[in-house]
């Protein structure tokens, strides 16, 4: 078996720590990720998904606990050793796409590859290109984000967040703010990266439906794990 | 730092109007400060040139001739008859014979006080062919010309008019006054037998260029010469005292054979006469002035107009800084979503820093081309548009390259440093919760 490509112990965060405001929003959380695993994040308002997301996207440091991500023990690491983190190994899709508006689909994707090697390269460029007909937006590449759909957008997102190869994707309400036939859309492209790529992905998300859809439903109620069960058998090999 | 132009590139096309506004800005700013700087170098070159006129720089002249034992004795003089006249002083009333001892005594006073400063005679600078090379070595000087003077007369028919007769070496002397550009008619030409006179002195005598003048001093005969040139310094009374004549020919007519009464200097920095000046003070025992020294108020009024120039060209930049300054402090605010993004993404602290770094630098360096190009615009129009009295251009256009990579340079500089304070507060944002506005 191989090794978690995603591992919390304990982990726990308070905001204020140490005033007399002190809440501690997650009360010691334990959770795997195995590569290639296609996992539900789900609960009510206020359970803690986006403070559990914003932790194992490396936005935000845990209070206490252990986080190994990809087999590399994450808690200690400085500001900037966990930017390169965020760049070398995750991939986000956030809920609002949140492309640069003053970049066209194409550069949107390249961006990831520019901050990391520092220039345009020729293979990065196919690669985008490869990445945006993936999501079926051949012909939209040098549109600029206004000019194209909110599905259409989500695409882009969702190519830029594939364009370093991540070993893991995390998705905040990727549809959160579409319509149900261009969410279906989306899920279903998630899903077949998840199949063709065996890219991890944590899918945080309100809609039920999508939930059953995913191989692992994890919901987290009050800052703790409530709930955590496999529903499909896992696409890529565990 | 590819990722870092990009971004930061793309950020000031998108803020369009914002950029080109703070841009525009800047272009004035800095055309302000080109357009001041060369109007003040200009109008301060103007001044020096035309109060300076054919002045030296600096002037080595021989040390005053200082009897040292008369001098004590006139010393000893004073303080008897002092005493002498406090003792008349004190028995006034007895007024007609003490008034006449009072006289006397005073008389005496005089006479002694009077020996005190020896009459200089003119006299050749000691070794001046050698201390002359030395000049010339020294750095910053440009020119050397040794020159005799001393007073004569310039007689012609029944007219005769006291001058100051000059002996020179035509090539130093031109280098070091640039005198050619003040001659009006004829040529700064002086072989054996030639003269060049000021175009007043040639009005009171009535000649012109060909005619024969005589020159006569207190120790020599003297000789006719032929007007050669006529030059007007801009100041009548050089116009009318000064007359040039070959330098072997001073030498004889003002009985200084084989010496120089005094070294004339042009050197490269007018401003720094002064350093060069003492630097030689250093090295000889000769008297140097620079003309810092003897026109002190020129030089006071010129280096306050510079203090209070270099003034407005700081405030000037400063009020660019801020406006640049601003304008960023805006483009974070209005950009903290797109910045969240990029550091959520994987953009380093350094990345977004330099992103907006950059936006300061690029501003500035715009404003500052643009700029450079308006203030040579602006210099242009008043060069053609006011004239001095005489009708020449109140403003030369000087196209000062120092001018313009200075200009370049602080901009530049401003822009960065305006650019801190706005990109640290970029860089500072908190990535998890810029996504989430």
């Amino acid at each position: 078996m191989s090794q978690p490509i995603l591992a919390l112990k304990g982990v726990r965060k308070t905001y204020n720590a140490g005033t007399d405001v002190a809440q501690e929003v997650l009360h010691g959380i334990d959770l795997e990720l195995q590569s290639g695993e296609f996992v539900a994040l789900i609960g009510p308002s206020g359970s803690g998904k986006s403070t559990l997301l914003n932790i194992i996207g490396l936005l935000e440091p845990a209070t206490s606990g252990s986080y190994r991500l990809d087999g590399r023990e994450v808690t200690q690491l400085s500001e900037d050793e966990m930017t390169r983190a965020r760049l070398e190994t995750l991939g986000f899709v956030f809920q609002f796409h949140h492309l640069l508006p003053a970049f066209s689909a194409l550069e949107n994707v390249q961006i990831p590859g520019l901050m990391r090697d520092g220039s345009y390269t020729p293979e990065r460029r196919a690669e985008a290109l490869r990445l945006l007909e993936a999501v079926g937006l051949k012909g939209a590449e040098q549109k600029k984000p206004a000019q194209l759909s909110g599905g259409m957008q989500q695409r882009v997102a969702i190519a830029r967040a594939l364009a370093l190869s991540p070993k893991l994707v995390l998705a905040d309400e990727p549809t959160g703010n579409l319509d149900t036939k261009t969410a279906d859309d989306i899920f279903a492209l998630l899903r077949r990266f998840n199949q063709e790529r065996g890219t991890a992905l944590l899918v945080v998300t309100h809609d039920a439906d999508l939930a059953a859809r995913c191989d692992r439903v994890v919901r987290l109620v009050d800052g703790v794990i409530a709930e955590d069960k496999l529903i499909h058998a896992s696409a890529a090999p565990v | 730092m590819k990722f870092e132009w990009t971004v930061a590139l793309r950020f000031l096309r998108e803020g369009r109007m914002q950029t080109a506004l703070i841009i525009g800005g800047a272009t004035i700013g800095v055309g302000l400060i080109v357009l001041i700087t060369g109007l003040i170098n200009g109008l301060q070159g103007d001044l020096i040139r035309r109060t300076l006129g054919t002045l030296p720089h600096i002037v080595v002249r021989p040390p005053d001739e200082i009897n040292r034992g008369q001098l004590a004795q006139a010393q000893g003089g004073i303080g008897a008859a002092s005493a002498a006249a406090e003792k008349a002083r004190l028995s006034l009333p007895d007024i007609p014979s003490n008034a006449e001892a009072l006289a006397s005594t005073q008389r005496k006073v005089e006479a002694l006080a009077n020996t005190q400063a020896r009459a200089q005679r003119l006299r050749s600078i000691d070794q001046w062919q050698q201390l002359a090379a030395q000049i010339s070595a020294t750095p910053g000087v440009v020119a050397v010309s040794p020159n005799v003077s001393g007073a004569a007369l310039a007689l012609r028919g029944e007219a005769d008019k006291a001058v100051n007769l000059q002996g020179v070496e035509p090539a130093p002397f031109l280098r070091v006054t640039k005198f050619d550009e003040k001659i009006t008619a004829g040529t700064f030409q002086l072989n054996t037998g030639d003269i060049v006179i000021g175009t007043q002195l040639a009005k009171d005598l009535g000649v012109g260029i060909g005619d024969k003048l005589r020159i006569q001093t207190a120790r020599n005969a003297g000789d006719a010469f032929t007007v050669r040139g006529l030059f007007d310094a801009g100041n009548r009374d050089a116009n009318r005292r000064n007359v040039y004549v070959n330098f072997r020919t001073g030498q004889s007519l003002l009985d200084l054979a084989g010496g120089a009464s005094n070294i004339d200097i042009s050197i490269e920095d007018v401003f720094r006469a002064e350093e060069v000046a003492k630097a030689l003070r250093q090295r000889t025992d000769q008297q140097v002035e620079s003309w810092i020294e003897t026109s002190s108020q020129l030089f006071v009024a010129i280096s306050n107009q510079t203090f209070f120039t270099r003034l407005i060209r700081i405030f000037v930049a400063v009020i660019v800084a801020v406006g640049i300054t601003s304008v960023l402090v805006v483009s974070v605010v209005q950009k903290q979503k797109e910045i969240g993004i990029l550091r959520a993404m994987g953009a380093a602290r350094g990345a977004i820093l330099r992103v907006f770094l950059l936006q300061g630098a690029v501003i500035g360096l715009a404003g500052a081309i643009l700029g450079s190009g308006f203030g040579t615009l602006l210099m242009a129009f008043i060069s053609r548009v006011f004239k001095s009295p005489d009708g020449s251009a109140f403003l030369r256009l000087q196209i000062a390259p120092e001018l313009y990579a200075a200009a370049v340079g602080i901009s530049l500089v401003f822009g960065v440093l305006a650019a801190i304070m706005p990109a640290r507060r970029a860089a500072s944002l908190d990535p998890a919760q810029a996504i989430r506005i």
